[in-house]
This record gives C-alpha cells, sequence and structure tokens, in this order.
C-alpha cells in the first residue's frame, strides 16, 4: 500500500502535477486510485529544498497536515491546494446558499490566519505574531523592534481591545487587499 | 486665463524682436561711443531668457487653471495646455508674422522628454508592473506591431479606393511609416490623462506601462520604415527584414541592457556618498540623464534605458541616499517631470498654428483617426482574449473599453513626423497635419470624456488607502505561501520565480549596492513601520502637538548614549497601549552598535520634523548641511519635549491626590512587560479598561557646571540623555499610607529593576545602594527632597528654557518653593546629591516632613491643568535623583547627571 510513499523529489513532483490534472479533469477514479495509493509525510515535503529556505516553509507544510497526523493523503492534499485556486467568474454568483468553496476569499484568508494562530485559539496574539515576524525579517532586526512592529499590528488591528487580532479583525484589515489576486495560483497553463 | 498671459506674452515676443535689431545694427554699425553706462545685452541671453520666459508662462498658466476646481475637475490639464497653445500660437503668429517656438524634435527628446520617462520609471509601482509585466509587454509589443501594420495597410487601402486626394504622394511604405509613428500611445499623454482619472491600479499600470514600453517598437519600426523609404522599395532586400526584426530585440533588449547597466553604477555609486550627501540627488539625474544619452547615442530605445534604470536602480539608491536627499530627488524629479510636460503640451498647441506645414486631406485624417480607434480596439480586444487564459484576474469587457478608449497619441507622434525627411517623404505635410489632428483629437476629446466614461462605465478606483502594517504584512505572508505552494507542487510560475530572484538580491545584489548600515536594517515590513512613525510624527508636528497629552504620543527621544540600555519610546507606548508611536529612532537606542549614520538619520529626521523653528536652521556653507544646526534643531525638540513634561508634571502633582484610588487600580491592574501576568497579584491586566498602565521614562540630565545661564544651545549635544523605557514597578502605596496625603508631591520611586537598568552606568557607580535601588522596587520612597527636588527642577529649567519656552515654564516655577539658583547647583554639588539619594535609596515608611509644597501653588498648579483642556491624562512625573556613576560614557565632564524618572501614566 505504501510503497510509493519515499519518493524522490522528481516523482513528488511530477506526481503532483499528475494529481492535479486528475483533480481539475475531474477524473474521480483515478483521484479514487491515487488517493489509496499514495501518503505524503512530512519528509516528503521537507525533501523540496526551496521550501527549506522559505521562511514560513514549515508552517506552510504543517498546513497541509490534519491535525495530529503525520501523513496526509490526496484528498486532503488536494484540499489545501485547493484554497489557491483562483475564483472563477462563475463561481462568484453561483455560491450563495451551497456551501462555500475552498477557493472562497475567506477560505483564502483563513488559510493565512491559520499560519499565526499557532494554538488555534481563533487568535493571533503578540507572541504569535512575534514568532511569524521572527521568521519573516532577517536577523538584523532586534526583538525590541520586533516587538514593536507587533505591537503597533496588533494596535491598528486590534478592535475589541483583547490586544490579540481575531479573525473577524483579521479579515477587516486585509479588506482592502486583493486577496482574491494575491492568494491564487494558476497551476495549471 | 488669456489676461494674465498677454502682458507676460507681450514682453518677450516685441523685445526679442527690436532686441535682436538693435543689437545687430548698434554694434556692427556704430562704433562704440565711450563707456557705456548701461548696455541692453538682450542678444547675449535671448535663447535662456526666452526658455525661461516660456517655462515660467506654463507655470502660471497651470496656476491659473487651478485657480477653479471646477474646470480643472472637468477638463484635463493637458487639454487646456493644448487651448493655451493654440492662443499663444496665434498671438505670435499675429504678432510675429511667422511662427515661432515652436516644438522641436531635438529639444523634446533630448530635454523634454527624459524627466518625464525617468520620473515615471522612478516612481514606477515595481511590484505592480512585474505583476503584470506579462500583459504589458504583450500590449507594448504585439499590440503596437498590430497597430502600425493594420493602420498603414488600411490607409494605404483607403488611397487605394481613391478616397484621397491624389496629392497625397505616398506608397505603402510611406503610409507603413506613417502608421508606426501614429500607432504608439504615448507616455506623456497617458500619464497627463491617466493621473486624473484615478481608475484601478491594475488597469493604470497595463496601460502606461504599454505606453513606455511600446517607444522601443516604435523606435524600431520607425527607424526600419524610414530606412526603406529613403532606400526606396525597390532596393529593399530580404535580408534587410531580417535585420529589422533583429534591430528590434537590439533596440528594446540594448535600450534596456543599457538601463540597467546605469542603474547598477547609479546604486554602486550612491552607496558611497556618505560624506558628499549633497550631491545624491543630483548622481541620480545625471546618471539617469547619461543612461538616457547613452542609450539615444547607440540609437536603441533611450525611453526604455530611463524607464529601466528608474525601476532597476530605485531600491538602492532610496536605501543608501540620506532622508533629505530622497525628498529633494522626489521633489525635483516631479517638478522636472511636470515642467516637461506642461511645455510639451504647450508648445503642441503653438506648433499646431504654423499653416505652413499642414496639408489637410479630409480622407486621411478622417481615415487615419477611424481606423487608429478601430484597430485600436480591436488589438486589445484579441490580446486580451488570450492574455485571460493565462491571467489570474482576467480584465473584463469594461477594462478593455478604458484600455482601447485610453490609447492617447501624443508629443511623441509629433516629435518624429516633424523628424521626417520632406525629400523622401512627399507627403510629410499631410502626415504632419493628419498627426496634429491625431494628436489633438486624442488628448482633448478622448481626454475630456474618458474621466465621463469611466464614471459612467463605474470601472474600478483605486482606492488610495495609506499602506498598514498588517496589510504588508499579511501580503508578505501571502507571498511566501504562494512561493511555498508553487514549490509544493512543482509549479514554476511568477512566484517561484520571484522567490528565486529575492532570494538573488538579498544574497548578493543588495550586499553589493547598499551599504552596509542600509543593508542591515533592510526589511520592508521595519520600512513600513518606520514610515508610519514618520508620518505619525509629521502630523502629530502639524497638530501643534496637541495630540500629545491627549492621544498618548510621545516625542522622539534623543538617541542613547548609554547603549547599553536597551530601551525605547516604543516600549513605553506599548505599556500605554497608545495607538501611535513617534520614536523615530529604536534603531539608535536598540541596537547598541549602531552606525553614526543611522544617528544622523535620525537627526535629519527629527529636525525636519521640528517645523516652527526650521528657518532659523539656515545653513550657510554650500557642501555641508551643518551638524551644529541638526545639534540645535534636536536640542530644540528635546527642550520642547521637556517643556511639554514640565507641565504635564504639574498639572499631575495634585494628582497623586486625586487618583489615589486609580493608583490602587493600577497597582493590581498593571500589565506587566512582556506576557508574564503572574506577576499582577489580581486582575488581569486589560489594556482597552480604564486602569492605567503606567510607563516611566528616565531623564538623565547631565547638568553642566556652567548650567546657570539659560543659553542652551551651547550645549553640547552629547550632554543630554534621553533614555524612555517602559517600567513595571509597582506602587506600593498602602505601605506608605501616610505620604499621599502629607506629601502631595511627585513620588521619587527607583526605577524597576530590569535587566537593562542594571547596566545603567549610574547602577554601576553607586554600589550598593544602587543594587538596592534597583532590587527594592515595590519600596515607594516618599523622600524629603526639597533640594533635590528643586534642583532638578532648575537643572530642567536651565536645560529646557529657550526665550520662548520661558512662559510656560514660569508655570512650572513654583514646584520649586526656593527656586534654586545655579550655585547652590554647583558647590554643594557633592553633598545634596548625596543626600537625595540616601533619601532616595531608604526605603523610609514614613513621610519626611520636609518636602512640603506650598499649598496655594499646587492649587494654582491644578487649575492650570484643569484649564488645559487637552490634558486629559495625567501623568505623574517621578523625579529620581542620582549623582553619575563612574560608567558614565562621558566621564571627562565634571558634571551631575540628574535622573527624572517620569512615571507617565493615566489612560492612553
Amino acid at each position: 500500500m505504501r510503497k510509493c510513499s519515499v519518493y524522490s523529489l522528481n516523482s513528488l513532483l511530477t506526481f503532483n502535477q499528475y494529481v492535479l490534472n486528475a483533480y481539475y479533469g475531474q477524473d474521480m477514479a483515478l483521484l479514487k486510485a491515487l488517493e489509496e495509493l499514495h501518503r505524503l509525510s512530512r519528509e516528503d515535503f521537507q525533501r523540496i529544498p526551496e521550501l527549506a529556505i522559505n521562511p514560513l516553509g514549515d508552517r506552510i507544510i504543517n498546513a497541509f497536515f490534519p491535525e495530529g497526523e503525520d501523513q496526509v493523503n490526496f484528498r486532503g492534499f488536494m484540499r489545501t491546494l485547493a484554497h489557491f485556486r483562483p475564483i472563477e467568474d462563475n463561481e462568484k454568483s453561483k455560491d450563495v446558499n451551497g456551501p462555500e468553496p475552498l477557493n472562497s476569499r475567506s477560505n483564502k484568508l483563513h488559510f493565512a490566519f491559520r499560519l499565526y494562530d499557532l494554538d488555534k485559539d481563533d487568535k493571533i496574539s503578540r507572541d504569535e505574531l512575534l514568532q511569524v515576524l521572527r521568521m519573516m525579517v532577517g536577523v538584523n532586526i532586534s526583538d525590541e523592534q520586533l516587538g514593536s512592529i507587533a505591537d503597533r499590528t496588533i494596535q491598528e488591528a486590534d478592535q475589541d481591545g483583547d490586544s490579540a487580532i481575531s479573525f473577524t479583525e483579521f479579515v477587516k484589515v486585509l479588506e482592502k487587499v486583493d486577496v482574491e489576486q494575491k492568494m491564487s495560483i494558476r497551476f495549471l497553463h | 486665463m488669456l489676461p494674465a498671459t498677454l502682458p507676460l506674452l507681450g514682453m518677450p515676443l516685441p523685445g526679442a524682436g527690436a532686441g535682436v535689431a538693435d543689437g545687430a545694427s548698434g554694434e556692427s554699425v556704430l562704433p562704440p561711443a565711450g563707456l557705456a553706462l548701461l548696455r541692453w545685452q538682450w542678444h547675449e541671453v535671448e535663447a535662456p531668457y526666452l526658455v525661461a520666459v516660456w517655462i515660467l508662462v506654463a507655470s502660471l498658466a497651470k496656476i491659473v487653471f487651478h485657480l477653479s476646481r471646477k474646470v480643472t475637475s472637468v477638463v484635463p490639464e493637458s487639454c487646456l495646455l493644448i487651448l493655451l497653445g493654440l492662443v499663444l500660437g496665434g498671438i505670435v503668429l499675429a504678432v510675429a508674422k511667422k511662427a515661432e517656438y515652436q516644438l522641436e524634435p531635438g529639444t523634446f527628446f533630448l530635454f523634454l522628454l527624459p524627466p518625464i520617462v525617468l520620473d515615471s520609471g522612478y516612481f514606477m509601482p515595481s511590484r505592480l508592473f512585474f505583476d503584470n509585466l506579462g500583459a504589458i509587454l504583450t500590449y507594448a509589443v504585439v499590440g503596437t506591431l498590430w497597430n502600425s501594420f493594420t493602420t498603414g495597410a488600411a490607409l494605404w487601402g483607403v488611397q487605394q479606393a481613391g478616397l484621397m486626394a491624389p496629392t497625397v504622394q505616398a506608397g505603402l511604405l510611406d503610409f507603413l511609416l506613417f502608421g508606426s509613428l501614429i500607432s504608439a500611445v504615448d507616455p506623456v499623454a497617458v500619464l497627463a490623462v491617466f493621473e486624473e482619472v484615478h481608475v484601478n491600479e491594475t488597469l493604470f499600470i497595463i496601460v502606461f506601462g504599454e505606453s513606455l514600453l511600446n517607444d522601443a517598437v516604435t523606435v524600431v519600426l520607425y527607424k526600419v520604415y524610414n530606412s526603406f523609404v529613403e532606400m526606396g522599395s525597390a532596393n529593399v532586400q530580404a535580408t534587410d527584414y531580417v535585420k529589422g526584426v533583429a534591430s528590434l530585440f537590439v533596440v528594446s533588449l540594448g535600450g534596456a541592457a543599457v538601463g540597467l547597466v546605469f542603474a547598477f553604477l547609479l546604486a554602486l555609486t550612491t552607496r558611497f556618498t556618505k560624506r558628499v550627501r549633497i550631491i545624491e540627488p543630483l548622481l541620480v539625474f545625471l546618471l539617469a540623464y547619461a543612461a538616457y544619452l547613452t542609450a539615444e547615442m547607440a540609437s536603441l530605445s533611450a525611453i526604455l534605458a530611463v524607464t529601466m534604470c528608474g525601476v532597476g536602480c530605485k531600491k538602492y539608491v532610496e536605501a543608501n541616499i540620506s532622508h533629505k536627499s530622497r525628498t529633494a530627488v522626489k521633489y525635483t524629479m516631479k517638478t522636472l517631470a511636470s515642467c516637461a510636460e506642461t511645455v510639451i503640451f504647450m508648445l503642441l498647441g503653438i506648433s499646431a498654428v504654423d499653416s505652413s506645414k499642414w496639408a489637410w486631406d479630409t480622407g486621411l485624417v478622417l481615415g487615419t483617426l477611424f481606423f487608429i480607434l478601430l484597430f485600436r480596439a480591436l488589438g486589445v480586444v484579441l490580446q486580451t482574449w488570450v492574455l485571460n487564459q493565462f491571467r489570474l484576474v482576467p480584465l473584463d469587457k469594461i477594462d478593455q473599453v478604458v484600455m482601447s478608449y485610453g490609447g492617447l497619441r501624443g508629443a511623441v507622434a509629433f516629435a518624429l513626423v516633424i523628424l521626417l525627411d520632406k525629400t523622401k517623404v512627399p507627403a510629410k505635410d499631410y502626415f504632419v497635419a493628419t498627426t496634429i489632428v491625431v494628436v489633438f483629437f486624442t488628448v482633448i476629446v478622448q481626454g475630456l470624456t474618458i474621466k465621463p466614461l469611466v464614471k459612467w462605465l463605474k470601472v474600478k478606483r483605486s482606492d488610495h488607502h495609506k499602506p498598514t502594517l498588517n496589510q504588508e504584512l499579511h501580503e508578505h505572508t501571502f507571498d511566501h505561501i504562494l512561493a511555498a505552494v508553487e514549490d509544493v507542487v512543482g509549479h514554476h510560475g511568477y512566484h517561484y520565480w520571484r522567490d528565486r530572484w529575492e532570494q538573488f538580491d538579498k544574497k548578493y545584489l543588495s550586499q553589493l549596492l547598499m551599504r552596509r548600515s542600509a543593508y542591515r536594517i533592510r526589511d520592508q515590513i521595519w520600512d513600513v513601520y518606520y514610515k508610519l512613525n514618520i508620518r505619525d510624527a509629521i502630523s502629530f508636528v502639524d497638530q501643534g502637538g496637541h495630540i500629545l497629552s491627549s492621544a498618548g504620543l510621545t516625542l522622539p527621544s534623543m538617541p542613547s548614549r548609554n547603549s547599553t540600555a536597551e530601551t525605547s519610546v516604543t516600549n513605553l507606548l506599548r505599556e500605554s497601549g497608545s495607538g501611535a508611536c513617534l520614536d523615530l529612532q529604536v534603531i539608535d537606542t536598540v541596537r547598541s552598535g549602531r552606525d553614526r549614520e543611522d544617528a544622523i538619520m535620525h537627526h535629519l529626521l527629527s529636525g525636519g520634523l521640528y517645523k516652527p523653528r526650521r528657518r532659523y536652521k539656515a545653513s550657510c556653507s554650500r557642501h555641508f548641511i551643518s551638524e551644529d544646526a541638526q545639534a540645535r534643531q534636536d536640542k530644540e525638540v528635546f527642550q520642547q519635549n521637556m517643556k511639554r513634561r514640565l507641565e504635564s508634571f504639574k498639572s499631575t502633582k495634585h494628582n497623586v491626590c486625586l487618583s489615589k484610588s486609580k493608583l490602587r487600580l493600577r497597582k493590581a491592574g498593571r500589565k506587566k512587560d512582556g506576557s508574564a501576568d503572574k506577576d499582577t497579584p489580581n486582575g488581569k491586566p486589560h489594556r482597552a479598561s480604564n486602569l492605567p498602565d503606567t510607563a516611566a521614562v528616565i531623564l538623565a540630565v547631565e547638568s553642566e557646571e556652567e548650567s546657570d545661564s539659560s543659553d542652551t544651545e551651547k550645549e553640547d549635544d552629547e550632554g543630554i540623555v534621553f533614555v524612555a523605557r517602559a517600567t513595571n514597578e509597582v506602587f506600593q502605596e498602602h505601605k506608605v499610607p501616610g505620604s499621599v496625603e502629607v506629601c502631595p508631591s511627585p513620588r521619587i520611586i527607583p526605577p524597576s529593576p530590569t535587566c537593562a537598568e542594571k547596566e545603567l552606568p549610574w547602577k554601576s557607580g553607586q554600589g550598593d545602594l544602587a543594587v538596592y535601588v534597583s532590587s527594592e522596587t515595590t519600596k515607594i520612597v516618599p523622600v524629603d527632597m526639597q533640594t533635590g527636588w528643586n534642583q532638578s527642577i532648575s537643572s530642567l529649567e536651565s536645560l529646557a528654557s529657550p526665550p520662548c519656552a520661558q512662559a510656560a515654564l514660569r508655570a512650572a516655577r513654583p514646584l520649586a518653593c526656593a527656586p534654586p539658583r545655579a550655585n547652590e547647583l554647583r558647590d554643594p554639588l557633592a553633598n545634596e546629591l548625596r543626600d537625595p539619594l540616601a533619601a532616595l535609596v531608604t526605603p523610609s515608611p514614613e513621610p519626611h516632613a520636609g518636602f512640603t509644597f506650598n499649598p496655594s501653588l499646587a492649587k494654582a498648579g491644578r487649575s492650570r491643568s484643569e484649564s488645559s483642556a487637552d490634558a486629559p491624562e495625567q501623568p505623574e512625573l517621578q523625579p529620581l535623583m542620582a549623582p553619575e556613576g563612574r560608567g558614565c560614557p562621558s566621564p571627562g565632564t565634571a558634571n551631575a547627571r540628574w535622573l527624572i524618572q517620569f512615571n507617565r501614566s493615566g489612560r492612553l
């Protein structure tokens, strides 16, 4: 069952393309077969060299894994990737009463929000923000400065005065940002 | 507008004619009759004089236009300028009987165009530009090629169909040549119109980017066709076509390469201008202009070169040059560009009057107008359809309409058509007339109607919102997420390459091109934070400092000499939960080994922020921006700061009594530094609650021996150390229950025992006592502080009393019951300093009776504070005096250092 769980990097990549094709091509049979076959572990992700130098690499890898699990199957993998699907024109109108698609604005934002929110209390606390800041800015900025940045960030966003950024506040702060564009990738050309 | 400009116009023109005649006749015929007392030398200054007058006329016209908001909100400025040019041209024609002062292609390409292109390249939103680079390139290259071919061919077809006068002698090549020059969207016109329309950024950058980048295509097509026409169509070989195609790549890539090389040089040069800040702005202009001229010389695309130079160098140049230089570059560039643009449009209007160049053919004019509109729209629709297959956010129909309609033609086309050789292109006059009509039509008609059109179509407008830290931070996160996801998927898309580029830039380019200090603090998030702080500070100054007390803003602090003190006003603000931070130099206080340059930068900033007295700071030196002036400016900021603090202290004096319960609350509700809530005995710290958070500012004021004179201007800047830090000490008022009643005075409390504080020099100097001070934070020390307190006040006064501040300080003076004189400070210095210190560090539980304030004076202070409506917060001030220890960074000066701890509290 898990004969393919240890890939070379190449096979992972080609495989990804393969899965993507299947996913977007709505080839459910193929998808199911693949789903049965493969599971990805953290090591598979960590083997990607570019991801290793991505400051948020670990967080993003974690985002692929369901809570408390070490492996992700294809459905989960694709569900994560689906967050980044661009919003099509015809999708904008139809999803009024249906379940919210994974690539909706709100879900895209929530994906980003979860990267900050380590303890899953639906709030970005100052410490959580500081951790992310520490990862993203270089070593040249001192903790003191980071602290002031974090404070200011929270002050900017904080509305209910709890010194933390809730998801509502997060959305509010980014309401002017073109999230649909900035959190979308065209996987297939 | 006419009456305003007529006199101006009348002045140079008759003068020109008369002056030339007089000079010619007078100097050549008559021998000079002795020494002339006055000589009329119009001849010698004519050319620059005329240039200056024209620019003046254009600028005045601009002023007149903008007197009426109504007119400029409807009619684009470019239209008004062209109309003004027409009027002026008519007058010139009537007065001089011949058309003069026309738009010369040489002038246009060498002097008028570069500033505009440099401006647009330098201030190009690069992220947006590169995000849409694909679309921009497509429209610029494919679109321009398409436009020129189809327009030229269609016009030829019209001619073949016999719809043009037979006098229009032009073959297919001539029409293609004409098509090439008329088809390019003009950056100047587009910029002029679109800047007023405010469409959304994506739309703007696509149209504008296209107009910049299509220059290469236009230049190539123009040159190729021109040489074909000159060779004669019969002589054109097949290899020439190949060469033509090849030259497209040479010209465009070569132009871009020249621009990038100069951008590299520019960035590298500015890295070493630390000591000659004054020439930094000049370098930017010189090297960019050199790029333009070099590209022009090599017959590459000069516009592309300058654009790339501007885009490429900006990041590094901005990081390298000083803040003032940055402002200078910005303003000079904008001024030059706006000036050039104004002159271009005006001269365009004037040139149109010259009917000697005209040859009207209705068929050609109407045909051209029709075809450029048609093919532009067609081209946009076709290309957008293709592009939308790949675009993340497709361009919808409304965007396409605006893009088609926004294809304005301008001065570039006009200059190119003037450059045509009449002997080779017999139909030149017809082309000139047609070009003028097309330019006027697009700029005036389309320029006038595009705004209503945009409104009517409800095109998404750009919303100019200020950048927020959140946005910047989260957008960074988005970028990282997308790059990571692309990595995971193995899809090497845009984000992948951008990530690669950023890594490369960080590793090599920035290291090479940025000076080390700039590189070290280079971070976008930090940049935004820094800018926000500056903005707050400026708005703070603009509001006259009134928000200081109400919003809890803090003035920028002085650079700390105690580099070990890891403190900043930001901490203070964090504690006080204020919405804004003015600490402009966290870098300076925080980083112990910071470069001197950062300190200078801060000085520049804080100097620049203090407006009211700035005019006294005129520097006499041409080569150096006087450090002395900066120092004095800083001093003034500091004095202002001190004055304000004194006032707030005064208003607080009585408040200690009044807010006793408040203080108790605070004791419970103290927000701890960091997240450790465990120290708070009861209750949770809640920033939004009314419980005042406390932060302390420790002022270490070095009072010099001769500081009795109030002439603080002479004081060394280094003598003042202003360290602000947040403290987390807790009032323990219940331990000294009597103190509040008996002694309604500002408490003197020891500073908090944080690690940073332990390293403060006066601590190390005090040995056991100092340790005691820092460890006994919970003890309130009601002290016999009269002399010490008075001294502190007087020393503050001597520091913070510029002549203008005297009045304000007079109110603070009552605090000192017996205002001490400077000799008190000087002679019994050692004794008196020991005394208060001993009192200070002794946690004696009972108040000293010796320290009482005159009640009436206290009342006066109270009434004053109550009268000041803009001081809702009532910070307490706790002076803490300690003699300077051996750890003082400047041990050479025999002076006393006064530590005044302001305990700022209140609902901030």
